[in-house]
């Protein structure tokens, strides 16, 4: 039986996901070099932005590569993630820079207001914490990555409250429209 | 002297970044025109003659690699563009990237063309997504006005250009692991030899760069070397970025003649130290360099004057830590950082940089042993010399520098009780 009939038995993979699946596989040509860019893509479009165990096995059959050479990029690489993650990915930068000019507070405020650990998402799932080495914003430390946007100079409470009320009104209206 | 130049940034904020036309309007491509003019003998004895030193960090001789990529023989060669600025307090390559993407592919383009290359690839990390597309689209332009492609601007040379995305890995910034990622693998060095100059991405001979020397390259052909030697003192020719940080009222990317002093560069560009504090050290070249004390800011910023003071230059990162800063709680944040991102291939990093890190753990928490100091420092060495790549080989240059400078912060337990009372 081929994979994707059998989406049905799969909780994540739905036909839809498949299908944009397939066209992201198809968009680089089945290239194995680019194994890294299409996983990136692919968890992109996975809700909960991470790559779970069912569509890992079929980017391997589509693209006939085992499931190690799959998990060999996934498990090696930060940016990629085998486990469920939220529809915000919160990234505080934890080196050496943020941590001079000052973050203790920073990462305290995110954990308290958030009401979870680091590698946590929140209970309604919009929200994930993790802590990521430097991504390149020292001139603005201390400094956070939002879904990939860079948010800096965050050294008061209002500033951070006030950009996560942003992102869960955001979030929630999409919801009810 | 002059305190700011604008030579290798001397495109910054003069055009529309996504725009070729824009490029053009304000000279875009002479280079790379001269370049053809002068051919490849010609253009690796200007940047001979400029002495540039590679800017990732490694500081390798540019013309030295040009030729010896250049004499490599072989019908299919490389050029990468190393784009994985991932070096701590390192942000130089971003404002390049965002600012100037058609100069540093030009820069790649003149590579190409002096090594007799026939592709280039530039690698960006992951953390610079949003510059993925600004180039992507540069090449779709650069494409259609043959800049890229088959017989560019009318030579016999072909020439095209890839993006490749990184994922979050600082291991990638060295040659061979960033050669092993482009291929869509986990990233791990090779051993050496082969060198990749002779065997690198897929196996053919590639010549990888980084992003600020390449813009440099290009900037140089366009200006002519006489106007870049113009800058600089006699052994360090020249303009360097710098990435200035920390407890500075001004952070930011500074381009700057060589032989500025520290002091100048924290005081006159950087603005002092922020709410009026007092300087405890810098350090130089990310998280991989070594930290000095306070006390060497009249030095001047060459690679001579900084080699005699035991530090180096490498990636243009510049540091500034004030005295509310404990140097071990520093120093076990950059361990945590090389924990973190060491891949766990060779055992001395590996192992080496987890062993550190619990003894610096008990430092932090005064229940240091008795000979907690001596063991770190002899794992340290044996990391700095038995590591498989540059970052076990580069991981402990802070803490060893910080040792020799700092050795009251080391003490064994016995040795505080014995202070304080």
């Amino acid at each position: 039986m081929h994979i994707d009939d059998r989406c049905a038995q799969f909780e994540i993979l739905t036909e839809k996901l498949a299908y944009n699946i397939n066209r992201i596989v198809e968009k680089y040509n089945y290239d194995e070099s680019k194994l890294i860019s299409i996983l990136l893509d692919v968890q992109k479009i996975v809700p909960k932005q991470y790559i779970p165990t069912e569509i890992a096995i079929y980017i391997g059959e589509k693209m006939n590569l085992p499931l190690s050479r799959v998990y060999d990029v996934i498990s090696f690489y930060m940016a990629l993630s085998p486990n469920k993650r939220g529809d915000y990915i919160i990234q505080v930068c934890d080196s050496v820079v943020c941590q001079v000019v000052g973050n203790a507070f920073l990462l305290n405020i995110l954990q308290d207001y958030l009401n979870i650990n680091f590698d946590e998402s929140t209970e309604d799932g919009i929200f994930y914490l993790e802590k990521a080495p430097c991504f390149g914003a020292c001139d603005v430390a201390p400094a956070i990555r939002l879904n990939g946007t860079v948010y800096g100079n965050l050294d008061t409470k209002k500033k951070i409250i006030d950009l996560l009320e942003k992102y869960r009104e955001e979030k929630l209206y999409a919801e009810n429209v | 002297m002059q305190k700011m130049c604008s030579f290798i940034t001397s495109n910054f904020h003069k055009y529309n970044p996504s725009s070729l036309d824009s490029y053009l309007s304000i000279g875009g491509f002479e280079a790379t025109q001269k370049a053809i003019c002068f051919g490849s003998d010609k253009v690796i004895e200007e940047m001979g003659k400029a002495q540039i030193r590679g800017r990732g960090g490694a500081e390798y001789d540019l013309a030295k690699k040009w030729t010896q990529a250049r004499l490599v023989s072989g019908p299919i060669k490389y050029v990468v563009c190393n784009a994985d600025e991932g070096e701590p307090c390192t942000f130089k390559d971003r404002d390049i990237l965002s600012y100037d993407p058609f100069r540093l592919i030009e820069g790649m383009i003149i590579c190409g063309l002096t090594i007799n290359a026939t592709a280039g690839y530039i690698y960006i990390r992951e953390e610079y997504t949003y510059l993925q597309s600004l180039f992507l689209d540069a090449i779709k332009q650069c494409r259609r006005k043959n800049f890229l492609g088959k017989n560019i601007l009318g030579t016999s040379n072909d020439f095209e250009l890839y993006v490749y995305t990184g994922a979050g890995a600082y291991v990638c910034g060295e040659g061979s692991t960033l050669i092993e990622s482009i291929e869509g693998k986990s990233g791990r060095p090779r051993i050496k030899p082969p060198y990749i100059k002779e065997c690198g991405l897929w196996q053919k001979p590639t010549c990888v760069n980084n992003v600020e020397t390449l813009t440099l390259a290009a900037a140089i052909m366009q200006y002519g070397v006489n106007e870049y030697i113009k800058y600089g003192t006699e052994k360090s020719v020249g303009t360097k970025i710098i990435s200035l940080a920390g407890n500075i009222n001004n952070p930011g990317t500074y381009e700057i003649p060589f032989g500025l002093t520290l002091e100048e560069i924290i005081n006159d560009l950087g603005g002092g130290i922020t709410n009026g504090g007092e300087l405890q050290f810098i350090q130089l070249g990310g998280a991989s360099g070594k930290i000095a004390p306070a006390s060497v800011i009249s030095t001047p910023y060459t690679y001579e004057d900084l080699k005699n003071q035991d530090l180096t230059i490498g990636s243009g990162g510049f540091l500034v830590v004030d005295t509310n800063c404990r140097i071990i709680d520093f120093i076990k944040s950059i361990q945590d950082f090389f924990v973190h991102e060491s891949c766990g291939k060779c055992t001395p990093c590996r192992e080496g940089n987890r062993q550190i890190e619990k003894i610096l753990e008990r430092f932090i928490k005064n229940e240091q042993r008795e000979h907690d100091l001596d063991t770190a420092i002899r794992f340290a060495e044996i990391m700095k010399n038995c590591s498989f790549c540059g970052l076990g080989e580069t991981a402990q240059s802070a803490f060893l520098s910080a040792v020799k400078h700092f050795p009251n912060e080391f003490l064994s337990g016995e040795e505080v009780s014995y202070a304080t009372n």
